[in-house]
């Protein structure tokens, strides 16, 4: 049965201020989390593309248990089983480590075809750790895709647009592969009645190093220190004149002026 | 000791963000008082080779592989071989698959979307955007060499030198795994559209491009009527104001969700992340996940008919009025005072 994998992770509400406290750690209050919003368009293409195959679905998240919420979401949505990976003191801000928990878990499950990620995670601002998980598994990657064309487990087949500066690129490879997804990729759905029950009832089993049976690899980079951005010293004017064309040519010259024309 | 700079190259040429790219390397080979190799991939490299030198390199690794597969073997094993203390590349699609793959196999730290580096006490520390550019965080890679991506226009691109000789290196390409992917079909962007990552100037349309005054045909419902005039605002108000400015399009989620232009122009949390030397927003109310987008930009200007729209907090100059009226009032005064 075809088996697909998406990584979610919880990550602090879009709108949420999101700032350093005085500790030196990042805070944003008491505000809830949601699902990293590119995770919305690799979750439907989970669920989706598992349903179109008649096969199944798994949703992973790495860390502490702020993640559940988006995992339970998952669940909520269609997603099949939710399993979070949790090794307590490994820095898994460190792509490498992260990568390392992420293919042992894939490894462990042992039936994965496809692994689909959303663009990136809003919180670490960062794609690394997607390429490097195809690395770690050997997989194709297909990056940044837009839309997939053909999916086929039984030729282990797969063929996807990629949305790249230069244009579209249409590409096929083998699988599994390693897939990273757009926004324009689907719509996503919203949770209906039965998965909110089926979530709210769902326990998240936690996996730790020892049960992928894998040993970590020390972390290739260290965070030091978080700082909130300097303020932006903003005065606005707000341009006045008789008619459209005043304002316009003062702005004109406004711009002009700045010399970024 | 040496630091390398990858040079995105597309055919014979370098991709232009390269050169900042160069620029940021430079620096830091400087403050670690080592030189600065360009590291380039591709058939034909004549003039990309001989740029990098004029831009700043102090010699010219060329290898010809063309496929991902076989770049991030040659790259992965330049790097075992050499030790280099940093590999620096632009953050593009292809540069950050490049530097992610390879400082895997080298089991080497990245630090990617970096828009600002320093050396201390030898080390190299990145800053970076973390939480939609909320937070910034200080990163330092723990290993030999250091990999990084920069954010595109963070670094200036460095004057262009006279003429000059730097020594090209040729280097035999490495057995890689033949390619698991193959490209069947390549769809090239609309010709001479601007990147939005790479703009210096940015005009952007929201929601308030459906309150074209134009009539839409009679055949269609209030709904198409309403994305019919707004593909027709993008088409005819605000492109002669980009075309005058040598600007890219953007637009807001609100205008992309609606159907009314394409999602490759969405700037914001779920679209690009720019920072153009202008930003341009017209109709846009300037919701918190927009900000995220364009927060970086040098100077921002807001076209809205509501004065109460957040977008006004944001910018240097706001003009509170009918974008229908003042984009092209705007797009003539530039024309006669540009001209």
């Amino acid at each position: 049965m075809a088996h697909i994998v998406t990584f979610t992770r919880s990550t602090p509400d879009t709108a949420a201020k999101v700032w350093v406290a005085e500790s030196g750690a990042v805070t944003w209050g008491d505000v809830a989390t949601v699902v990293n919003p590119w995770d919305e368009y690799s979750l439907e293409e989970t669920i989706a593309q598992a349903k179109a195959a008649r096969g199944r679905s798994t949703a992973l998240a790495i860390g502490g248990a702020l993640h559940d919420d988006a995992l339970k979401h998952s669940i909520a949505l269609g997603i099949n089983s939710a399993i979070r990976i949790e090794e307590p003191g490994a820095d898994a801000g460190d792509s490498l480590v992260w990568t390392a928990l992420a293919a042992g878990a894939i490894n462990k499950l042992g039936d994965v075809d496809l692994a689909i990620f959303g663009k990136e995670s809003v919180d670490v601002g960062s794609d690394q750790h997607m390429y490097q998980v195809a690395r770690s598994l050997g997989w194709s990657m297909l990056s940044l895709v837009s839309k997939i064309i053909e999916l086929d487990f039984a030729t282990r087949s797969i063929k996807v647009e990629r949305t790249v500066e230069a244009g579209k690129d249409i590409v096929t490879a083998r699988l599994p592969a390693v897939l990273s997804v757009l926004k324009d990729i689907n719509e996503p759905r919203y949770p209906n009645f039965l998965g909110i029950r089926k979530a709210a009832k769902a326990k998240i089993p936690v996996w730790s190093a020892a049960d992928l049976g894998i040993e970590l690899p020390a972390a290739a980079t260290t965070a030091l220190s978080y700082s909130n951005p300097p303020a932006r010293d903003i005065s606005t004017e707000i341009i006045a004149g008789a008619d459209a064309a005043e304002k316009a040519a003062l702005l004109a010259s406004h711009l002009l002026a700045e010399k970024v024309l | 000791m040496t630091v390398f700079a990858w040079i995105e190259t597309q055919g014979a040429y370098a991709q232009p963000s390269s050169w900042e790219t160069l620029g940021g390397a430079r620096a830091l080979a400087d403050a670690l008082q080592t030189d600065l190799r360009a590291v380039i991939f591709g058939g034909d490299s004549g003039s990309a080779a001989s740029d990098a030198g004029r831009y700043g390199a102090d010699a010219v690794i060329v290898c010809a592989c063309e496929t991902m597969e076989s770049q991030v073997a040659q790259l992965s094993s330049l790097v075992a071989e050499r030790k280099p203390r940093a590999v620096v590349a632009a953050g593009s699609s292809r540069g950050r698959e490049l530097m992610a793959s390879a400082a895997f196999d080298t089991g080497s730290g990245l630090i990617s979307d970096v828009f600002e580096l320093r050396v201390e006490d030898g080390l190299i520390i990145g800053t970076r955007p973390v939480y939609a550019g909320k937070v910034l965080m200080d990163m330092r890679a723990e290993t030999a060499t250091t990999f990084l991506t920069l954010r595109p226009r963070a670094f200036p691109t460095p004057a262009k030198g006279a003429k000059s000789q730097v020594p090209i290196e040729t280097v035999a390409a490495v057995d890689a795994p033949s390619s698991p992917l193959t490209t069947v079909e390549t769809i090239a962007a609309e010709a001479g559209a601007i990147s939005l990552t790479d703009a210096s100037i940015i005009v952007s349309g929201g929601r308030g491009m459906a309150n074209n005054p134009v009539a839409a045909p009679g055949t269609l419902s209030a709904d198409e009527a309403n994305i019919w005039r707004a593909q027709q605002g993008f088409a005819h108000i605000l492109k002669p104001l980009a075309a005058v400015l040598g600007a890219a399009i953007g637009a807001s989620r609100a205008a992309v969700d609606a159907g009314y232009i394409a999602y490759e122009h969405q700037v914001g949390q779920t679209g690009k992340v720019v920072s153009p030397d202008l930003y341009i927003a017209c109709g846009i109310s300037g919701a918190i996940q927009h900000q995220a987008g364009m927060r970086g930009s040098k100077i921002i200007v807001a076209i809205n008919k509501d004065k109460n729209a957040p977008i006004f907090k944001l910018a240097h100059y706001g003009i509170v009025g009918d974008l229908y009226e003042i984009v092209p009032a705007l797009t003539a005064a530039l024309e006669r005072k540009l001209s």
